[in-house]
């Protein structure tokens, strides 16, 4: 015999499996949303791709 | 249909729902928790971008959360015997004890991790030191061990404001120090006076409580002192940049009043409370939340002032 699928048990896994789901989906939209102002404020940003960035480059000791 | 029936016996104490696992976090500490770290973060002298803002007290709630968590994951036992406590999620069997742990845990961690990456390592630092302290130091220690837990549980209930602070400046500075001993000090009369007239079952389960074990003229004693020493913190917060005038005539009548109530607390013996139904102790309780909230309160319309160019020293 099939469970009915109102039954108790169903909705309390039912309200966890959505709970979680809404948590984790906030989550992403949180973090996705803190990178945007991170990347945005403009922040210095370099990237390491094989080109010679002379600031990187130790100065010499003058004299 | 037996089997269903005996799958329902042997599985409904697992299968717990959603509101279940939040009631592990304890969701009316961390309103408090959001309410004060909140403060602290808008009254800071730096601003957050509005995101950071809300991570930042976000993910300090969930750090208070994920400590409440693991509270009840150690005090199950004790929880269990107390009627106040019995029907939380791990004493009822709604939810076991090791996912109380783990979810405490895990929520520790991300809680950590998010408030560093979304504001700073000082503030992160804090509010991993917090946890430690309620779940440890607080929970496992000390709690069993000495009738002043109050005042040493009441230090976890204190980081939040500090670290919404220094969430927004970066470091711990005078304003942030004295926010955290205003909680602080204000914890052990709150529940001192709440221990006076709620005759509870610590006792049963093995909790030490000032009013049992040094008795409830002791506990009246004190509720006067620890309020005196309020006082000068209060009086102290509202003369740093937190506060201005109107911060301090907030902060003088309320600490006018919150004395005369320690002081007819302490000027009365058990037989007139109990005649009385305990209405002076059970005043002070509700004027200590007020209390505590109205600072908080006043510490923000004055950096609302402050920005119109009124509040402030």
């Amino acid at each position: 015999m099939a469970f009915p699928p109102t039954h108790d048990l169903h909705k309390r896994r039912f309200s966890r499996n959505l709970g979680l789901g809404l948590t984790l989906a906030a989550f992403v939209a949180l973090v996705f949303a803190l990178t945007v102002v991170k990347v945005k404020r403009g922040d210095p940003l370099q990237g390491y791709d094989h080109v010679i960035q002379p600031e990187a480059v130790p100065q010499e000791d003058a004299g | 249909m037996s089997d269903i029936g005996a799958y329902q016996t042997t599985t409904a104490p697992h299968e717990a729902g959603f509101g279940d696992y939040v009631q592990l976090l304890k969701p009316r500490v961390m309103s408090l928790v959001v309410f004060t770290a909140l403060v602290g973060l808008l009254v800071a002298p730096v601003s957050l971008h509005p995101v950071e803002a809300f991570a930042a007290i976000l993910f300090i709630a969930l750090g208070a959360g994920a400590s409440g968590a693991l509270n009840m994951w150690w005090d199950a036992d004790i929880d269990a015997v107390m009627a106040r406590t019995a029907r939380r999620p791990v004493p009822s069997g709604r939810v076991q004890a090791g996912e109380a742990l783990g979810i405490g845990m895990a929520l520790s961690g991300i809680s950590i991790v998010m408030l560093g990456l979304a504001t700073n390592l000082v503030a992160a630092g804090l509010l991993a030191f917090t946890i430690f302290f309620y779940a440890v130091v607080y929970s496992m220690w000390l709690k069993r061990l000495t009738p002043q837990n109050i005042v040493i549980g009441g230090a976890a209930g204190a980081f939040p404001p500090m670290i919404g602070w220094v969430a927004a400046t970066g470091s711990v500075s005078i304003e942030a120090a004295l926010m955290f001993a205003l909680i602080f000090m204000w914890t052990p009369p709150h529940f001192w006076a709440l221990a006076l007239f709620m005759k509870g079952d610590y006792h049963t389960a093995g909790v030490p409580m000032l009013t049992v074990t040094h008795g409830r003229k002791s506990t009246r004693l004190h509720v006067l002192v620890y309020t005196i020493l309020l006082v000068p913190v209060a009086v102290g917060a509202a003369l740093t940049s937190l506060g201005g005038p109107f911060t301090l005539a907030v902060t003088v009548t309320l600490n006018a009043w919150f004395l005369v109530g320690a002081y007819r607390i302490w000027n009365r013996d058990e037989a007139v409370a109990e005649a009385d139904k305990y209405a002076v102790e059970k005043a002070f309780f509700r004027f200590s939340l007020l209390y505590l909230f109205l600072h908080f309160a006043a510490y923000l319309v004055e950096a609302a002032l402050r920005s119109f160019g009124m509040g402030g020293w």
